[in-house]
């Protein structure tokens, strides 16, 4: 696979008579990211009469539009024209960093790996031992430190409800990679942590799923009842470019975050961050133990 | 106002004209699968096109009414029955206090649309009172309905009975065995060969077949034109990095079965597509029942348009023939 900076000259398409498709990027880098971000948010503040939805994703976005109110011509050459100034300018962010605790190796993923084993690469292994194997890393330990030690960037919400991608904030060649199940399973526990391809995420509810299982976190993202304190506001935790940092708990914490959470003690550690693409790219594992150190910091 | 469910059906669901704005964050569109068909089901019991009302897949509830109300059913033909005697679809009827509302076995099409004067009243979520399953979000506590479960109903005055939609303007119970679609997204994955197979082939609806996507088999394999996988993509030819899916866009994973995405449709993932059913079809697949045989055609973004101004026209005539 190639290394650096892709070339980036957007493709664009049309999803039937109601959506734009733009592609900023084949491949996913952050610098896709950072476009698909910044477009779509200076598309937002544009106000494009007709514009009726603007989804960012990974590397691509998609903006749904009503033909009767704009043609499918002016919405691709807005798009362009905003896409030309706002492209790859400012690859700075206002967002913040969530800290979310994980139990790795928990007995509800691996209950459900193990019914669905035939649907899996290496059945005589856990989705951890397999992934850890094929990335080189030393078992369980090595694969935690691997996950947890580096920051996340939620590249996309979707797939369902609330339900973050997740891409590592490292270099490529350090960034865990694994395939999906070889067929999707019928049933995920709510809350897994899982991966595929490059990408993490966290399953906001129970369901079908072909990510790699790894953990649990005991804490809720998305709840369409609003009666979580944090979610009071909105249902779902996540917005794409929001920052995640894992962090490895054991199943004390866990039951003691699970109860907190049913009692509505419990509140997620976040804090707000200026990030800039430019100061990361200059020194990865500096700029983010800045980053990380804020969440416990003043 | 209310109705109790006495028995559900199969998947019979509260929905609207659906629940726009938060793709963006995982949360489908929802609503009804073919909107027409609700529109003119409100429409003939006195509601607003977008009042909530029921869908019911490929069978009929049985609801009793603890109040006078009139009730239209559209869409698939599913005969309705006021205490075992037989109603007209596509006309309003009414259903007393005490009385119970069955239906016999469906005929043709796959949902009926059920509209009761006032409307289901249940809690508006996010701006809509659809029900979105998979994320247990809206309709009637975000579930299909159970024995047992009370709905409310909102205030409405009663219409005339009998008011019919004519004939010719009926659409639901004759499905369409073409869909047009527009190709694009990520068309260029599949060599010309397969391109030209694809709406050569005749597909037949899979039995998964429901409010998040449509699969369809029976057509050949899609050749891909080969290539490097980019970055985070994964290996399979028929992966891409991870974006949106529009609504009513063709995913053809591992480039097999084609699945068209519908009103509860997963916002995004990692499979390829090859284009996107066009607006104005998107009510018909609703209407598909499992194994019905379908022919994909062709048509570009003036075509699209076109067959959108003519369903707008089909509307505004039912409108003016109410």
């Amino acid at each position: 696979m190639r290394q650096g900076t892709p070339p980036m000259s957007s493709r664009y398409s049309f999803g039937g008579d109601e959506h734009l498709f733009v592609e900023c990027s084949e491949a996913m880098s952050l610098e896709a990211f950072f476009r698909s971000l910044s477009v779509t948010k200076a598309v937002r503040e544009a106000r494009i009469k007709g514009v009726t939805e603007i989804c960012p994703a990974n590397a691509s976005f998609q903006i749904k539009f009503d033909p009767d109110l704009i043609s499918a011509a002016d919405i691709q050459k807005e798009v362009q024209a905003i896409e030309a100034t706002a492209g790859s300018s400012h690859a700075g962010l206002k967002t913040r960093i969530i800290e979310i605790p994980v139990l790795y190796d928990d007995p509800w993923t691996h209950e459900t790996l193990l019914r669905f084993r035939d649907r899996h690469q290496a059945p005589d292994k856990t989705d951890i031992e397999y992934t850890a194997e094929i990335n080189g890393l030393d078992g369980l330990e090595g694969f935690v430190k691997a996950h947890s030690g580096a920051p996340w960037f939620v590249s996309m919400v979707g797939f369902v409800a609330g339900l973050p991608f997740l891409y590592q904030m490292v270099e490529r060649r350090r960034q865990i990679q694994s395939p999906k199940y070889l067929r999707p399973r019928t049933d995920t526990p709510k809350l897994t942590v899982g991966h595929g391809g490059c990408f993490g995420c966290i399953y906001s509810v129970r369901g079908a799923g072909g990510y790699q299982m790894f953990g649990v976190t005991p804490m809720p993202i998305y709840d369409p009842n609003q009666k979580i304190k944090y979610l009071s506001d909105f249902m779902c935790l996540f917005n794409p470019g929001d920052i995640v940092k894992w962090r490895p708990i054991e199943r004390p914490e866990y039951d003691a975050i699970a109860a907190d959470v049913e009692t509505g003690k419990f509140s997620p550690v976040m804090k707000s961050v200026d990030f800039s693409l430019e100061e990361f790219n200059a020194d990865i594992d500096g700029y983010n133990a800045k980053l990380t150190g804020t969440l416990h910091g003043n | 106002m209310a109705i109790k469910v006495v028995k559900p059906g199969l998947s019979t669901t509260v929905q609207d004209l659906g629940r726009p704005g938060y793709y963006h964050i995982g949360i489908p569109v929802s609503g009804a699968m073919d909107g027409l068909a609700l529109r003119v089901a409100n429409l003939l019991v006195g509601n607003s096109e977008q009042a909530a009302g029921l869908e019911a897949a490929f069978m009929g509830p049985e609801l009793q009414f603890d109040a006078d109300a009139m009730v239209a059913v559209t869409g698939a033909e599913l005969p309705p029955k006021v205490d075992g005697e037989t109603r007209e679809t596509w006309t309003s009827f009414l259903v007393k206090a005490g009385q119970t509302l069955s239906f016999a076995h469906l005929k043709a099409g796959a949902r009926a649309y059920i509209a009761i004067s006032g409307g289901v009243d249940v809690p508006v979520v996010l701006g809509s009172r659809s029900t979105y399953t998979l994320g247990a979000l809206g309709g009637f506590e975000g579930r299909k309905l159970a024995a047992g479960d009370v709905l409310p109903l909102g205030a409405g005055a009663l219409v005339a009975e009998g008011r019919a939609v004519p004939a010719t303007l009926r659409r639901g119970s004759t499905p369409a065995a073409e869909l047009r679609m527009m190709p694009g997204l990520y068309w260029h994955r599949i060599t010309d060969g397969a391109q030209a197979g694809f709406f050569e082939d005749m597909w037949k609806v899979a039995p998964e077949a429901d409010r998040i996507g449509y699969r369809f088999r029976g057509g050949r394999a899609l050749e891909f034109v080969p290539r490097e996988p980019p970055f985070g993509a994964g290996s399979d030819p028929s992966n891409i990095v991870d974006a949106c899916y529009p609504y009513g866009s063709i995913q053809v994973p591992s480039g097999t079965e084609p699945i068209v995405l519908h009103r509860d449709a997963v916002s995004g993932g990692g499979y390829f597509m090859i284009g996107t059913v066009i607006s104005a079809d998107m009510d018909l697949i609703g209407q598909l029942q499992p194994h019905q045989k379908v022919k994909f055609t062709p048509v570009d973004m003036d075509g699209a348009l076109k067959a959108r101004h003519d369903q707008r026209t089909l509307i505004q005539a039912i409108r003016a023939a109410l």
